[in-house]
């Protein structure tokens, strides 16, 4: 045996002063019940830490993640090109819900889109439509897409392509429509509907033929020069929108097209510094669906809402969702708004911090961190914070206020559950009512009961 | 003089980090020139007018393009492979400062950040301990689990579980251990030494390690295996571990055993393991008949004090100890003294006990000399008090059981509920002796004798004014190493009147004579 004692102390943390009185070493955990205190959980999940099982999956699972080079290669009709997407069904953000349970951006949007498509002339026939059957909905997930906020995607919608060349496998996007009165907060006006005709005739023409020219552009690099920008590529893309807006320009120009039509495209980008957060989002989802379904892993592959539910997928567990409802953010909100008029979390943006980016990459961008009312310190901390709760660093996206290390990626379930810590997720807070827009924006945790669930999930498929 | 590049697609590196590494790789053994650099159209040219790659190549901005001019094919494959090392690994993982190191709140977390670490402490609550304890296993470490409240289920197949993963449990339940010569939980300090024990009683393995070191021996390891390891339902699963562990250790001569008597059937096993770790092994279980202890190597013993003795004369001379030991140092003239100080009505015990197993022992002791005694939890039911908070007859009664201390604090670290009963003991006129155990070291309180002297000095008050005169009996359980000051606390004692032995064995033993005595004189 050896002449001297290291000791983990778990509880009363003077014995850990026994120890190091009489010349051990003791390093004390800052310990309370893991699962919120649920006893079954906790057990569950004690059976699962350090499974060589789950340890060899995570590894393929984590490599498949980091091995994705997602690349925007262009524009589809959503209804031609989403996976069993069909003519008469409407995609929307987050988990599944019924369309009568929707949060009233949610329905603003749904409603949108019916009279956008030209399914219905008023909101009323829209409603029946619902109703009757005869339109359905589905979240983006299940049809390899994702959306911010509402997230709704109708089928002759512009999406952007972005191909994992890696594996093969292709997510899908909505075109961002910029701020102010748009369908991802659920105003549905003529003026909303008009810009999303023009956005799916001029803007996704000139899109399309710049990307053909281009012949893809790889994302991961414009991400990982955006985190050098100030961006976190979330809450903030003001960088990687310019970034990507560069590459597309000189393509644009070459394409021979109408010079007004391929201005006013390129003049509605630079107008949007959130124009290339639905690009992250597609290449986060691309690189995450090559993760999924690997056998128990417990690796997450999507965190998302639906403005009513906070839902999670897991690698190893299939087409299952583990949900719980969706936290209200207490953010920072513009003048005139507070969090009595916000409504729960919401959207499918949450897939940027799965992919290790967003709030896990808040030290990248000081910036929103005083938006959301922290100091660069902290968001150093909080990146770091994320660091024990994940299964290893992308180090394809590094951040130099982090001495230049890879973002903490491939959240763990069973670590948020054994730490109590919480994945973070930078978020735009919508209005509760349709169509007023965004009033503010904050950082939120995902929430635990989502992980306790699929931990138990996962342990049950683990002992069968 | 050769070149060589590599393209390393679809990695991108900010160029300050780039040309650190280019640097670098510069400054290696036989590379002439090097760079590390986006393949960008305008670096390509800069290689170029270098000298550094020979012809232009396709521009391919994602790309990280090295390229390296060097004396010979293995400098170069050298400076190749440090620049892909260098590429891959975390700069630092220190910050630059401002952020605060976070606490680690799992186990895990603490292992990664700890990684030299052997052993998981385990004292949060009972319902969570188990799984922590799993963990803990899972993850390489011994465990020592002070929570109680494990259901046999979890305790049975976590020891099951470190048999197959080759670690010890120590617990649940688990007051005390000492490893390496380090305190675990409630411990004292000790003197390292040769001598290991393994205890399935927290203030039996005290006793045996603290008189071990007053008798200028030492421990090598005291390994704890929680209360109930014993039971069939355990099957001593963590004393049969300890005593492989101990035969094992180079630095164990002697081992000793302490525990309250197993079945028959885990007691052969224990036995045999015993027997057999080619060691000598002094036995104590508390209560058996010592003629059942049989087996090669084996010392059988009936107190913890005569273990410690015995284990000693073993460390020090190979040979057990010839005769019994003396019954204690107060003599006889004395003990007729106190008993002729008494009133008519003063005839009984009241052992006050903090520790468990000093309890169980005054009991079994007391019983053999003097007969059955009154108890919270008796030798025999038939001799359980029908009020627990109040004594009849011959009590002895352990302050530290559960059913004393719901909703209390322990009495090694509370004594209030202790210097009550001392007082309501002292008020009793059938009272002639007061029998008290003092247990220091880490965890106890941090002058329990200073607690305990001004409720006897109000207890002795009281009995004088109902014309009786109780004696105080005490032993103090520690060393001269503890935080607590041993001489001091004797003192204290002393001071105050009470009448303090070397172990639980002589401070019953006098008792037991006071009271023999009072039924001669009377």
């Amino acid at each position: 045996m050896s002449d001297t004692l290291n000791v983990i102390n778990v509880g009363l943390s003077s014995f850990a002063d026994a120890v190091t009185g009489a010349g051990g070493q003791a390093i004390n955990v800052n310990w309370r019940p893991p699962a919120d205190g649920d006893i079954d959980v906790g057990n569950a999940l004690a059976g699962l830490v350090n499974n060589q099982i789950i340890d060899a999956a995570n590894r393929i699972a984590f490599d498949k993640y980091l091995n994705a080079q997602p690349v925007l290669e262009g524009i589809g009709r959503a209804g031609d090109v989403l996976p069993s997407m069909g003519e008469r069904t409407i995609l929307h953000a987050g988990p599944p819900i019924d369309w009568q349970e929707v949060c009233k951006p949610v329905h603003g949007a749904i409603i949108g889109a019916i009279l956008y498509e030209g399914w219905a002339s008023d909101e009323k026939t829209a409603t029946e439509l619902l109703k009757s059957g005869e339109v359905t909905i589905d979240p983006c997930h299940h049809h390899s897409a994702v959306g911010p906020m509402a997230g709704i995607t109708s089928p002759s919608m512009p999406v952007l392509i972005v191909t994992n060349t890696t594996d093969g496998n292709k997510a899908f996007t909505n075109l961002n429509e910029g701020l102010g009165k748009v369908l991802r907060f659920g105003a549905n006006s003529e003026d909303v509907i008009k810009r999303l005709k023009w956005m799916q005739t001029t803007l996704a023409d000139v899109l399309n033929a710049a990307l053909s020219s281009a012949e893809g552009i790889d994302v991961k690099t414009i991400m990982a020069q955006a985190l050098y920008m100030g961006d976190e590529v979330h809450n903030r893309n003001a960088a990687a929108t310019g970034l990507l807006l560069k590459q597309l320009v000189p393509h644009a120009l070459r394409a021979k097209m109408d010079a007004d039509d391929v201005a006013t495209a390129i003049e509605f980008i630079a107008g949007n510094d959130h124009f290339f957060l639905n690009v992250s989002m597609a290449a986060c989802k691309a690189m995450l669906d090559a993760a999924h379904g690997v056998s128990n892993s417990s690796m997450v592959t999507a965190m998302a809402r639906n403005g009513v539910e906070f839902g999670i997928r897991v690698s190893g567990c299939g087409d299952q969702w583990f949900t719980t409802p969706a936290p209200i953010v207490d953010g920072l909100y513009f003048p005139g708004y507070s969090i009595e008029d916000a409504a729960p979390d919401l959207g499918d943006s949450a897939i940027t911090e799965t992919a290790g980016i967003g709030g896990f990459a808040m030290a990248a961008s000081p910036a929103i961190v005083q938006f959301v009312g922290g100091t660069p310190a902290d968001a150093i901390a909080r990146s770091k914070e994320m660091l024990p709760i994940t299964l290893g660093r992308n180090n394809a996206l590094t951040i130099p206020a982090l001495n230049f290390n890879g973002t903490a990626a491939g959240i763990d379930i069973r670590k948020v559950v054994d730490t109590g810590i919480q994945p973070i997720i930078n978020t735009g807070i919508a209005h509760k009512d349709a169509g007023v827009g965004q009033i503010g924006a904050g950082i939120t945790r995902a929430p635990m009961a989502c992980f306790t669930k699929a931990v138990l999930a996962l342990a049950k498929g683990i002992s069968a | 003089m050769k070149s060589q590049q590599k393209i390393l697609p679809n990695i991108y590196r900010d160029s300050v980090a780039l040309m650190q590494i280019s640097s670098k790789l510069c400054d290696l053994p036989g590379v002439i020139q090097a760079s590390a650099i986006m393949a960008t159209a305008a670096n390509i040219e800069l290689l170029l007018e270098a000298g550094l790659i020979k012809k232009a190549i396709e521009p391919a901005p994602n790309d990280l393009l090295i390229a390296i001019q060097g004396d010979d094919d293995k400098s170069i494959a050298v400076a190749f492979d440090q620049a892909e090392e260098k590429l891959n690994e975390a700069p630092s993982t220190t910050s630059n400062g401002n952020a605060a190191a976070l606490a680690p709140q799992s186990i895990e977390m603490a292992l990664d950040e700890f990684p030299e670490a052997q052993l998981a402490l385990i004292s949060c609550p009972g319902e969570y301990a188990g799984a922590e304890a799993k963990k803990a296993l899972q993850l390489g470490l011994d465990v020592m689990i002070f929570s109680d409240n494990v259901s046999f289920e979890d305790e049975r197949a976590l020891k099951e579980l470190a048999i197959d993963l080759d670690k010890l449990v120590m617990g649940p339940d688990c007051g005390t251990a000492i490893l390496n010569g380090v305190p675990l939980g409630f411990a004292n300090v000790v003197a390292k030494g040769d001598i290991g024990i393994v205890a399935a009683s927290g203030t039996g393995l005290q006793q045996v390690s603290c008189l071990v070191d007053q008798l200028g021996a030492g421990i090598s390891q005291a390994i704890g295996t929680g209360g109930r390891d014993l039971n069939a339902k355990i099957g001593g699963l963590s004393m049969l571990k300890g005593i492989l562990t101990l035969s094992q250790d180079s630095d164990t001569k002697v081992i000793v055993l302490v525990s309250k008597p197993p079945s028959s059937e885990i007691a052969e096993k224990v036995l045999a393991e015993a027997s057999t770790c080619g060691k000598p092994v002094v036995v104590n279980f508390l209560g058996a008949d010592l003629a059942t202890l049989k087996g090669e190597n084996i010392y059988p013993v009936e107190t913890l004090e005569e273990a410690a003795h015995t284990a000693a004369q073993l460390s020090k001379e190979d040979t057990p100890s010839s005769g019994p030991l003396p019954r204690h140092s107060v003599k006889p003239a004395e003990i007729k003294k106190i008993a002729q100080t008494l009133s008519d009505s003063q005839k009984y015990v009241r052992g006050l006990y903090s520790g468990g197993t000093f309890s169980y022992e005054a009991m079994l002791l007391l019983d053999q000399e003097i007969g059955p005694m009154n108890s919270s939890s008796p030798l025999n039911a038939e001799h359980k008090l029908n009020d627990i908070w109040s004594s009849t007859g011959n009590t002895i009664i352990d302050l530290g059981d559960d059913l004393f201390t719901r909703g209390r604090p322990h009495p090694m670290i509370d004594h209030r509920l202790r210097n009550d009963r001392i007082l309501q003991e002292a008020e009793d006129p059938e009272t002639a002796v007061i029998l008290l155990d003092v247990v220091i070291g880490h965890g106890s309180h941090n002058d329990p004798a200073g607690e305990m002297v001004a409720s006897i000095k109000t207890a002795r008050k009281a009995a004088n004014k109902i014309g009786n005169n109780p004696a105080f009996v005490t032993f103090v359980c520690g060393t001269h190493g503890d935080p607590q000051n041993f001489a001091a606390q004797e003192n204290k004692l002393r001071d105050a009147g009470a009448i303090v032995l070397e172990s639980n064995a002589q401070a019953v033993r006098l008792t037991s004579d006071i009271l023999l005595a009072v039924g001669e004189t009377k």
